[in-house]
């Protein structure tokens, strides 16, 4: 009775199968199918959340703020000369006019066509590395009143947001690998209530309580393993089904919300960490509870 | 002939009731066989249930291969229980198991590899009269097939002491008579036998066997006609 990893036939024969419900894979399906949507979301959302960061962490916005037009269009192309001089940054570019007044239509009607109406010139900056309090100090040189935006402070409440949601799935995850790891426990209970008389009799011929032990925690490992399996495998259909139909809106923050190859992967591994766990919280129920009979 | 066994002033009682047994004090000597007797009540399943570790005394030292069995520490015990073997009154096979399955399960407690399990079975099961019957489980044989099975279960390990109790109370005399010539056969080979039992033919079947009796959980010869009762502490 050495209860390897892969027992005997005779091993495997001790607590009476035949009785056995299938109640703790069914459970464990439904927590591992929990775990991985919670995984999915958590990993999707620190995904879109590094995304955003290296995306916006170099993108700002100058505006040249110039009543006189002909003023405004020299600064601005003096500025986005200098811009293009300046060292870290990747991009410079004026923003098309006809573009801003169309994105301005739905608010000034045909008035923001009009080519009297003061609008700043804005020049859309990427920079890699570099230093954005020199682009502010060039582009204030130049023009007095041009104003620098940095993107991720328009975007933080969504960053933050995002943040928050990543958190919240670790949180669930926990709180899932608590509920199975309660779940484990009542099940060894019963088991061993269950089979009182054959552990007795396992008892009297000698048996250790490691030995009783692994034969519940195998058990109740494999239920775990075929339960989470299944529970990982209907999960994932569904976190590629929604991504499929993210993919398919074409939105570019959605985007980052993609689980990469590395992120499957991660949570392939939910259910061999689900079976650990069950392992481990069987071991220690059942080990506990013989402690208390002779 | 050492001492295997020694009980000394030993008490036991279960929660708060009265004591089951009290100042029982006895040895059994190693390789002989003793047959407790005494009226249903008398303490006689609480006595074995001690020298099979199925129980701590409440008072008193019980010594068991030489060591103070009742200050063993939990992890010691499997290794004692390995060297004890056990009848139960009421069988206590796994339901669920086959017939060859009880009996080799003291030897896989053990860790004995499957490859060494199947000859001894086969053995223990030719040896009482159960050859055909290994596929069998407990719910489907007679009670004597059961208690055969329970018997074969408990010496297939060769255990250093036998107990058994109240061996021969569910089978014909016939059985039972060829039950005690297995006891006997295992004492030969220098087990010794403890047998809890009220029938006094089958006692007077092993003439040179000790004999104790208990009466109200203490250890009696009121009368001193007891055949070779044990000695005392």
């Amino acid at each position: 009775m050495r209860f390897q990893l892969n027992p005997n036939a005779a091993d495997r024969r001790l607590l009476d199968e035949s009785r056995r419900t299938r109640a703790m894979s069914w459970i464990m399906a439904i927590m591992v199918f929990l775990t991985v949507l919670a995984g999915a979301l958590g990993l999707g959302m620190f995904a879109a959340t590094a995304q955003l960061d290296r995306e916006l962490a170099g993108r700002l916005t100058v505006q040249i703020v110039e009543p006189n037009p002909q003023l405004r269009d020299s600064q601005a192309a003096a500025v986005l000369a200098e811009l293009r001089r300046m060292p870290g940054v990747t991009r410079a570019q004026e923003a098309d006019r006809a573009r801003l007044a169309e994105l301005l239509k739905p608010w000034l009607g045909d008035a923001g066509l009009d080519p009297d109406l003061p609008m700043p010139a804005m020049i859309d900056v990427d920079m890699r590395g570099g230093d954005v309090a020199a682009v502010e100090r060039a582009a204030r040189r130049i023009a007095p009143g041009a104003r620098v935006d940095r993107h991720a402070q328009w975007l933080s409440p969504v960053r933050t947001f995002m943040t928050t949601m990543t958190w919240l799935a670790v949180g669930l995850m926990l709180l899932i690998a608590t509920a199975t790891a309660a779940v484990v426990l009542l099940a060894a209970r019963s088991g061993l209530d269950t089979h009182r008389d054959t552990i007795e009799v396992l008892h009297m011929l000698g048996s250790t309580d490691i030995q009783v032990a692994r034969l519940f925690q195998r058990r109740i490992a494999f239920d775990t393993l075929v339960g989470g399996l299944a529970g990982t495998g209907a999960a994932l259909a569904l976190v590629w089904f929604l991504q499929s139909r993210m993919d398919a809106l074409g939105s570019e923050m959605l985007s980052g919300v993609a689980l990469q190859q590395r992120d499957w992967f991660l949570l392939l591994l939910l259910p061999l960490g689900f079976a650990l766990l069950a392992t481990v919280a069987a071991r220690l129920a059942v080990l506990r509870a013989l402690r208390r009979t002779l | 002939m050492a001492n295997i066994v020694q009980f000394e002033n030993v008490g036991l009682r279960y929660g708060t009731g009265p004591e089951t047994l009290s100042d029982v004090s006895f040895t059994l000597r190693t390789g002989a066989f003793y047959f407790l007797t005494g009226p249903s009540g008398a303490g006689k399943t609480s006595l074995l249930k001690l020298l099979y570790l199925a129980k701590r005394p409440t008072r008193g030292v019980i010594r068991l291969f030489g060591e103070d069995a009742g200050a063993l520490p939990r992890q010691r015990l499997p290794g004692f229980r390995r060297r004890i073997g056990v009848v139960f009154q009421d069988f206590r096979l796994v339901p669920h198991l086959s017939a060859y399955d009880n009996i080799a399960l003291p030897l896989r407690v053990a860790g004995v590899s499957e490859n060494d399990i199947e000859a001894p079975v086969r053995e223990m099961l030719a040896w009482v009269g159960l050859s055909d019957r290994g596929r069998a489980k407990p719910p489907t044989l007679s009670g004597g097939e059961q208690q055969r099975i329970a018997i074969a279960r408990a010496v297939i390990g060769r255990p250093e002491i036998l107990v058994a109790d109240e061996p021969t109370g569910n089978v014909d005399p016939d059985m039972a008579e060829r039950l005690l010539h297995l006891f006997d056969s295992l004492n030969r080979l220098g087990t010794t036998v403890v047998v809890a039992t009220h029938d006094f033919h089958l006692i007077n079947r092993i003439p040179n066997a000790h004999m104790m009796r208990l009466e109200k959980g203490q250890v009696s010869d009121p009368t001193g006609s007891l055949r070779n009762p044990p000695g005392q502490a």
